[in-house]
């Protein structure tokens, strides 16, 4: 037998003071980037804020600095500039354009097209959102975001019970908001891409708290008199391989979409890797000290009055 | 011994449906008899546009705009009927969003012109008016709801007549919402110019210019590109009730520069473009592009009458508020026939017919979303997702015959059993295959694992125990159905969630991830249980490679 971890027996509900703080400095700067959002001051991509996204391959390497002069002399200052420099891509994006009927992207293409008339390009790809859809959009990532929190906590609390449909819970929400906050920390723009990315971290990180609660409530019915804390330690402890390998198999598809994927699916995959590994922590770390925390009434799952 | 016959059959079938349902995405079904192509799945995934390259739009139909055009027609329409029941020097105008208003020149009572107007108009409410000699009427609520929902529709069908004169393949156009429209366009090679067909109202009206006003004369002969607001400001308070000034676009065939020809002209359009019923392109005597247009009877005799009453006068061709042309009507002309000239290139003519010919949209239409995808980034596209997948599965594969041995390839077998599976069930909904549903696959492998690695995880905890092996398997299956069934129910309400408010690339995203997770529940708890229930009858084992 191969093992990565054999038995352990690790005291994790002792660490319970130190993860929490540090996931709640995490989950501070989560919101932090949340308020950001809810002020319009954060890096929404354009198909929330609405705008216009070209991207152009060029023949020849594009310096960036010289294509940020020439959009600045073709009036298109404002414009953010980001480039894949092993393919000669460039990616030119322009926020919050009240109409499409300005034409930006007919803009862009002409002012590389009169700045660098050797340097040959083909138009990859052209994206223009008016700010209506973008409204739209940002309500529905909500909705979503919304919809599927209460059909987990329902599933869970129907499942277990209610303090474990909120630990879970709670749970899903420290993931999406660490992610959340790590995207802030890095400057990261936060697209539907990305939005769809925390939503499936969202299942994801869920289904591993539910592996873990389904052990602990099993050995409940084993050891009876232990302490609450013991019950839910070696329950982990169980689980802890698979755990490690479920998390260690899914790492091991994402490395390779994230770093081969291309441009368009780096930052979902990256947000993906991120979240998956919170996920992993926060199952033990987070859902499981919740229920050592918030102990159940007489008669309950984990009650020892 | 158990029983795996039916178990195996079941696999065997699934395995058998999906390729059938895969067949019709290779290029291999090309090669099949034509019976198989004809009595099996022919259809398949379709590639999304961001993958085969495309053009994605969203358009708004300005219906409000709609409703205004419609009370300015009834207002039209107001005057010329009472005219008609000899009631002259009546002028009507739509007021506001929903109401006309119909002023009077005296002698007549309100009852009497009110049942003129309501009985040949029925759709009209009177309203009350405080002002003397003037009516108004309105429509319902609904009415306007009806008039919205038209817009709509008609606008859907004069799209889809013009894409379908264009020539693209495979096109969808559908409504989204109440004013939405979507085309998308697979592989087109000029987006532009299927966005100028698109978007353009097309809407042609011959109007008459107002050439005896004094203003007529004052307006410049000729100004650059760009001052029309201008000029328009200048004369703004001067202009004729009745009347509007309109440009025609001029270019200079040797230096290419762009000047606009101001006119005042009579708003009232004599005729316009519903009673079409042809428009060709032609080549002129000095081989310039025109668009000679035929029109129906009613057309043709308004026409006639028209040209016969105003010789020597200017009338004004003018398409979406551009004046084309204003040739001086030389004689009378009948037979219902006349010819659009102008500045533009041969494509431009034969766009300008296109449009004419599948009609004028009701209302005006605003682009709110454009996603424009280039065949190079598409191929792109589909190279860097196989090859992640490739490693993706490769890492997986591997890794999982390293730790758990055999039972780790019994577990890749359901692994690969879930990739074919969910590409059949892709092909049997015929679903568009998007990037981020390409990603949705190579997660599936990572988290297909999952089932097995817990069902194997909790065998290896029973042999720990010294269970014999039989038992062992069967326990580690007991024990761990219940978790893997609440793992997959869980990110089944998120796939859900994100099936439901998710759009185009992302709702083939949620629904390559939920497909996974069935397709996946039933590999792992069935297809691989019975490779261990095959084993066992046959050889007994007393050692598992786990």
């Amino acid at each position: 037998m191969v093992e990565i971890v054999g038995k352990t027996n690790f005291d994790f509900m002792g660490k319970r003071k130190y993860t929490f703080m540090a996931s709640g400095l995490m989950v501070f700067i989560g919101c932090i980037a949340l308020f950001q959002i809810g002020w319009g001051t954060a890096n929404l991509g354009i198909d929330f804020v609405g705008g216009t996204a070209v991207q152009l391959r060029f023949d020849n390497p594009m310096p960036i600095e010289e294509a940020r002069a020439a959009l600045v002399q073709g009036g298109l200052g404002e414009a953010d500039l980001q480039e894949i420099v092993r393919e000669n891509k460039l990616m030119i994006r322009v926020k919050e354009s009240n109409t499409i009927e300005e034409e930006v992207a007919d803009r862009i293409v002409k002012v590389f097209e009169d700045a660098f008339p050797e340097n040959k390009f083909v138009v990859d790809s052209s994206v223009e959102i008016g700010p209506t859809i973008g409204k739209k959009l940002q309500k529905d990532a909500l909705v979503a975001i919304f919809i599927s929190l209460i059909g987990i906590i329902m599933y869970v609390a129907a499942r277990f019970e209610v303090r474990f449909g909120f630990a879970a819970a709670a749970a899903t929400f420290h993931d999406v908001f660490v992610v959340l906050g790590i995207f802030y920390i890095l400057d990261k723009e936060i697209t539907l891409l990305v939005v769809t990315a925390l939503l499936t971290l969202a299942g994801y990180s869920l289904t591993d708290t539910v592996v873990v609660f389904d052990r602990i409530r099993e050995n409940l019915r084993i050891r009876r008199r232990q302490p609450v804390d013991q019950v839910i330690n070696s329950g982990i402890n169980q689980v802890l391989s698979r755990t490690m390998i479920t998390t260690l198999t899914i790492v091991l598809v994402l490395i390779p979409l994230t770093f081969f994927g291309g441009e368009v699916l780096h930052d979902f995959s990256l947000a993906l890797l991120i979240g998956v590994l919170v996920g992993t922590y926060s199952s033990i770390f987070v859902a499981s000290p919740i229920l050592v925390v918030w102990k159940g009434s007489k008669g309950k799952l984990l009650s020892r009055a | 011994m158990k029983p795996v016959r039916g178990r195996l059959l079941a696999l065997g079938i699934i395995v058998v449906l999906s390729g059938a349902f895969f067949l019709p995405s290779t290029p291999f079904f090309q090669m099949l008899p034509s019976w198989w192509q004809e009595n099996f799945p022919s259809k398949g995934t379709r590639l999304g546009l961001d993958l085969q390259g495309g053009m994605h739009l969203v358009l708004e139909v300005q219906t409000d705009k709609a409703v205004e055009i419609n009370l300015d027609r009834t207002a039209d329409g107001i005057m010329g009927l009472l005219e008609d029941n000899d009631i002259p020097g009546v002028k009507a105008k739509r007021f506001d969003q929903a109401n006309v208003q119909v002023m009077m020149p005296g002698d007549h009572t309100d009852d009497e012109v009110a049942t003129i107007i309501t009985g040949t108009y029925p759709r009209l409410i009177q309203r009350s008016s405080d002002q003397e000699g003037v009516l108004i009427f309105g429509i319902s609520e609904l009415e306007a709801k009806r008039i919205k929902e038209g817009a709509v529709e008609q606008a859907l069908e004069t799209i889809r007549n013009r894409v379908d004169e264009f020539g693209v393949a495979e096109p969808l156009i559908q409504t989204q919402g109440l004013r939405e429209i979507v085309v998308q366009l697979p592989g087109i090679k000029d987006p532009k110019r299927a966005l100028r067909l698109i978007k353009s109202t097309a809407q042609l009206e011959f109007k008459l210019l107002d050439d005896d006003h004094p203003l007529a004369r004052e307006l410049p002969q000729l100004i650059a590109a760009g001052q029309e607001d201008a000029t328009l400001a200048a004369f703004a308070d001067r202009i004729p009730e009745g009347d509007e000034i309109l440009f025609e676009r001029q270019v200079n065939f040797d230096s290419g520069v762009v000047s606009k020809v101001p006119y005042l002209i009579k708003k009232q359009a004599v005729l316009t473009g519903d009673l079409l019923t042809d428009a060709r392109v032609q080549i002129g005597d000095f081989s310039e592009p025109y668009v000679s247009i035929s029109f129906d009877r009613t057309g043709g005799k308004i026409f006639d009458r028209v040209t016969a009453e105003n010789v020597q006068k200017r009338m004004a061709i003018i398409l979406d508020d551009i004046v084309y042309s204003a040739p001086v009507i030389q004689e009378r002309i009948s037979g219902g026939r006349a010819q659009i000239t102008g500045a533009y290139t041969t494509q431009e003519a034969a766009d300008l017919a296109i449009a004419l010919r599948a009609g004028a949209l009701p209302a005006p239409v605003a682009i709110i979303q454009n996603l424009t995808v280039g065949p190079s980034l598409g191929r792109d596209s589909i190279e860097k997702g196989a090859t992640s997948m490739a490693i993706a599965a490769f890492l997986v594969v591997a890794f999982m015959i390293y730790y758990y041995r055999i039972s780790g390839l019994i577990a890749d077998v359901a692994l690969v059993l879930n990739v074919v599976g969910l590409i059949g069930a892709l092909g049997g909904l015929e679903a568009t295959l998007t990037l981020p549903g390409i990603a949705g696959i190579i997660l599936t492998i990572g988290m297909g694992v999952d089932s097995n690695v817990l069902i194997l995880e909790r065998i290896r905890e029973e042999i720990r125990q010294e269970k014999p092996v039989r038992l062992a398997i069967d326990a580690g299956y007991n024990k761990a159905l219940l978790t893997i069934v609440d793992a997959h129910v869980t990110t089944l309400i998120t796939g859900f969630a994100l099936f439901v408010f998710g759009t185009g690339p992302i709702k083939g995203f949620a629904v390559t991830l939920c497909l996974g997770i069935g397709i996946n529940l039933f590999t792992a708890l069935v297809g691989t249980k019975v490779v261990y229930d095959i084993g066992n009858n046959r050889w007994r084992f007393k050692h598992l490679s786990i």
